[in-house]
């Protein structure tokens, strides 16, 4: 194992490459330390502080239901109430990425007249189907009054363009909301409560060293800081460490998602289907959605693939599985004449009730995805989001009254008497249940019995076992898995993909995936497991290449790529990839995703 | 000494994003799409703050004409150190339609009723690719122009300005008032801190209409159409140099 000084670090840095002795080198602060570092020796590192009532991390639907809550709350009593947002992307909704089909139920609690305050919610589910595919075929599955995935009365909508106009309704009640800029770091009072955050530092140069341009983040305390980052937060993931807030691991699945517009003559607004099965096989789980919107007038079609990160192979390569779904009959078919206009990929929970953490803690609390409130069964989460954001808002208003840091104890107990933990208590075995050598067949009958007759009730409750990223076997074990080529039609190749996304990072900066030990790449990842991260990362960020010293290969980490997704924090199977946030105002830039 | 400068910022579609053509091929999809600064004008922006914190300036107000979202630049350029905004505010629905001719007239008003030493422009937006406004405001004020800067330094009364060309690099001299285009290498631009940004948020950004300033903005020109480029044809491949040369003769490329 090699040990790196600064000064050799400082060598290679001339030539501005993360590149040190033909191996990838992780240069970012939070893993090579400033403080110890002479280049920063006569740096300023003051930060600017603002105090706020409430922080809020993440500006999704969550967060923002939070914000608007609080204000709704602060106007009614007459009180002052300063509430801010950070978000990470450059705007609300540039990083929103999600199926969808939502329950409004929180939405109508928030603004009972959001219809017409001009929502963007019109795309009412006309007619749906569940089947489990085979290769060539289709076996519906029936849908009767209790099945997870019956959507009567709930709507299509393009996720990001909601986030978008709550944004708007939130500045409109007084929140102040700051796109551009990442939640970088958790600030902590000296009792070890915690007192805030502080953004991104910008300008650092891809060797560490500070660039002329290099500017401070900023500090903004709060009596409360509410993490809304959505699933696998990386702040969120700190704060679960710090005060052990766990007590089951969670478990996850990414979800790639297209947006296309497709032949009029095919187009049924309002139809959605759900399937399961090909191309996955019977023990590896996940499935497909396809939902039929129109949107401005336009015949769009929201399709994607969920793919549980609990899977075995190293082989495995979500993106190709979902390319390959798009090849079956009976979706290629309604496809077929279309034309691609997005991608985009994120990582999701599927641990559920089993898997919520302690939910506050001295100074803050966990709302939405980033307390794994996602209701797998249901594939819905925004509704459970929205719902403990404004939970979260009406526990901890009261509380600020004092000029004290608020430990919000009210949330989690009433969140408990809420729809919220009442539908992931009742739905949280059937996502276990798939775990058995039955697999999916398994899942459908427990489904069947426990769920649609039995609503939930029974005593026991499964668990998920090992973390996802322990539950990789060696290559020796697995088979590679052979998967067609795409044909620029129907399918495509992942780079054409990802420039989709119009995802871009500032090159001159050090990458944002860090690596705990820079050895393990190379010395655990590709020798036992072949490099899974070329495979499960939907964006190409990470590749193997023959490396400048000579032997071998080396890992080459393109972070321009990344599109925010969280999976290889995931799925490492060391846990060595740690995701930080790169300089706010990055990263994709979706629209109505 | 001590210049006012003007600097002129556009709201464009930002870099990243794929564009689309919109159905009736009329132009390019903007609802929804992520717009930003155009990054020649974050350049001449920064030229011109650097200026103010060197003394050689003493103001720099940020203009920018069109929809109501052009505030946002605004506040962005606030942040990144102007001192005053313009925003000369035109229907969204009219501001397709905008021209850089248009935009010269504009800043001809304002400068005509406020005294500024020196204009600072991008050498080009990125969604229209124009590189008008500047040459055809000087043409109206009767200014010198020094456009494509790559290097900027005050000299009394004067600007020296290296600019970059297709031959290398040309220095000039231009006497004050003056306008100037910024290239790609003329500084790299600083951002904008969050405190800059709610910092920004108390200063002055003051709004005119086109009837305001007495402008015409009849179109000149108008778009037939715009389409996206025709897909790109596979090459081929060859097995060696004789079957090369073949292909090229067949093709007309070199004489048989």
């Amino acid at each position: 194992k090699m040990r790196l000084s600064v000064a050799s670090l400082f060598r290679a840095s001339r030539q501005l490459n993360n590149v040190v002795n033909g191996k990838w080198t992780t240069t970012h602060y939070t893993i090579k330390d400033r403080s110890k570092d002479p280049r920063w020796a006569e740096v300023d590192m003051t930060r600017v502080a603002d105090e706020y009532d409430v922080v809020i991390v993440g500006g999704g639907p969550g967060g923002l239901s939070a914000a608007i809550r609080l204000r709704q709350l602060a106007e009614a009593a007459g009180k002052e109430c300063r509430v801010c947002v950070v978000e990470k992307a450059a705007e609300l909704g540039a990083h929103t990425l999600s199926g969808a089909v939502i329950e409004t139920r929180a939405l109508d609690e928030l603004f009972p007249n959001w219809s017409e305050l001009g929502a963007p919610v019109h795309q009412k589910v006309t007619a749906e189907s569940i089947a489990i595919l085979t290769e060539k075929g289709r076996i519906p599955v029936p849908i009767v009054p209790g099945v997870p995935l019956a959507n009567h009365g709930n709507y299509i909508v393009r996720l990001g363009h909601l986030v978008k106009w709550l944004g708007e309704k939130a500045e409109e009640a007084g929140v102040e909301i700051y796109p551009g800029y990442a939640g970088a770091e958790v600030l902590y009072n000296e009792d070890g409560s915690v007192k805030g955050i502080a953004t991104n530092d910008v300008g650092i140069a891809k060797d560490g060293s500070p660039k002329d341009s290099f500017e401070r983040g900023m500090e903004l305390h709060a009596k409360c800081t509410i993490f809304a980052e959505g699933c696998r937060g990386h702040l969120s993931k700190q704060v679960m460490n710090k005060f052990d807030l766990k007590e089951h691991e969670m478990s996850y699945g990414i979800g790639i998602k297209e947006l296309w517009q497709i032949d009029p003559a095919k187009h049924r607004p309002g139809y959605i289907e759900h399937t399961m099965g090909w191309p996955l096989t019977s023990t590896q789980y996940g499935g497909s959605f396809l939902y039929h919107i129109e949107s401005d007038g336009l015949p769009l079609v929201s399709i994607g693939f969920v793919n549980a990160l609990d899977y075995t192979n190293p082989y495995m390569n979500p993106y190709q599985e979902f390319q390959k779904y798009k090849t079956h009959p009976s979706i290629a078919k309604q496809l077929v004449g279309g034309k691609r206009l997005g991608y985009g990929a994120r990582a999701l929970n599927e641990g559920g009730y089993q898997t919520v953490p302690k939910l506050s803690f001295p100074g803050g609390c966990l709302i939405g995805c980033a307390a794994g409130l996602l209701n797998v069964a249901k594939l819905k989460g925004t509704h459970n989001a929205m719902k403990s954001g404004m939970v979260a808002a009406e526990t901890i208003f009261p509380d600020l009254e004092a000029n004290t840091t608020v430990t919000p104890s009210g949330y989690q107990p009433a969140l408990d008497q809420t729809y919220v933990m009442k539908e992931l208590k009742a739905c949280r075995n059937i996502r276990p249940s798939f775990n058995s050598s039955l697999g999916l067949y398994g899942a459908l009958a427990y489904s069947g019995l426990f769920y649609v007759i039995g609503r939930g009730k029974e005593p026991w409750t499964l668990q998920h076992g090992k973390p996802d990223n322990e539950k990789l076997l060696p290559k020796e074990s697995c088979q590679p898995i052979d998967y067609p080529k795409p044909d620029g039609k129907l399918t495509f190749d992942l780079l054409t993909s990802v420039s989709l996304t119009g995802t871009n990072h500032e090159e001159n900066q050090p990458a944002h995936l860090t690596l705990k030990d820079d050895s393990v790449p190379v010395d655990i990842n590709l020798a036992k497991y072949d490099g899974p991260e070329a495979r499960f990362c939907p964006a190409g960020v990470y590749e193997f290449v023959p490396s400048e010293s000579g032997s071998g290969q080396r890992l080459q980490i393109n972070a321009q790529n990344c599109i925010h997704c969280k999976t290889c924090d995931i799925k490492d199977p060391t846990q060595n990839i740690n995701w930080v946030s790169p300089q706010g105002g990055e990263g994709p830039k979706y629209n109505g995703m | 000494v001590g210049m006012r400068v003007l600097v002129g910022v556009k709201r464009v579609v930002d870099y990243a994003v794929k564009v689309r053509v919109r159905p009736d091929k009329t132009g390019v999809i903007t609802e929804g799409v992520q717009h930003s600064m155009n990054p020649f004008d974050e350049i001449a922006l920064e030229e011109a703050v650097k200026l103010k914190e060197k003394k050689s300036a003493t103001e720099v107000v940020a203009f920018s004409m069109g929809g109501p979202k052009c505030q946002e630049v605004l506040r962005t350029a606030l942040a990144k150190g102007a001192d005053k905004a313009i925003h000369v505010e035109i229907p969204d629905a009219d501001a397709s339609k905008l021209e850089p001719l248009h935009v010269a007239r504009a800043l001809r008003k304002i400068i005509e009723n406020d005294k500024f030493d020196a204009v600072f422009l991008g050498k080009q937006a990125i969604d229209d690719d124009a590189n008008q406004t500047g040459s055809l405001l000087a043409g109206m004020l009767d200014w010198p122009q020094a456009l494509y800067a790559s290097k900027v330094e005050p000299d009394g009364k004067s600007l020296k300005v290296t600019r970059e060309i297709d031959g290398g690099l040309d220095t000039i001299k231009v006497t004050l008032p003056a306008i100037l285009s910024a290239d790609l290498r003329l500084n790299e631009p600083r951002y904008a801190t969050l405190p800059n940004i709610m910092k920004a948020k108390k200063k002055p950004l003051e709004k005119k209409t086109a009837k305001d300033l007495g402008i015409d903005l009849t179109p000149q020109t108008k778009v037939v159409e715009v389409s996206e480029p025709p897909v790109r044809q596979a090459g081929g491949f060859v097995d060696d140099v004789p079957t090369l040369i073949a292909k090229l003769k067949e093709k007309g490329f070199i004489k048989a």
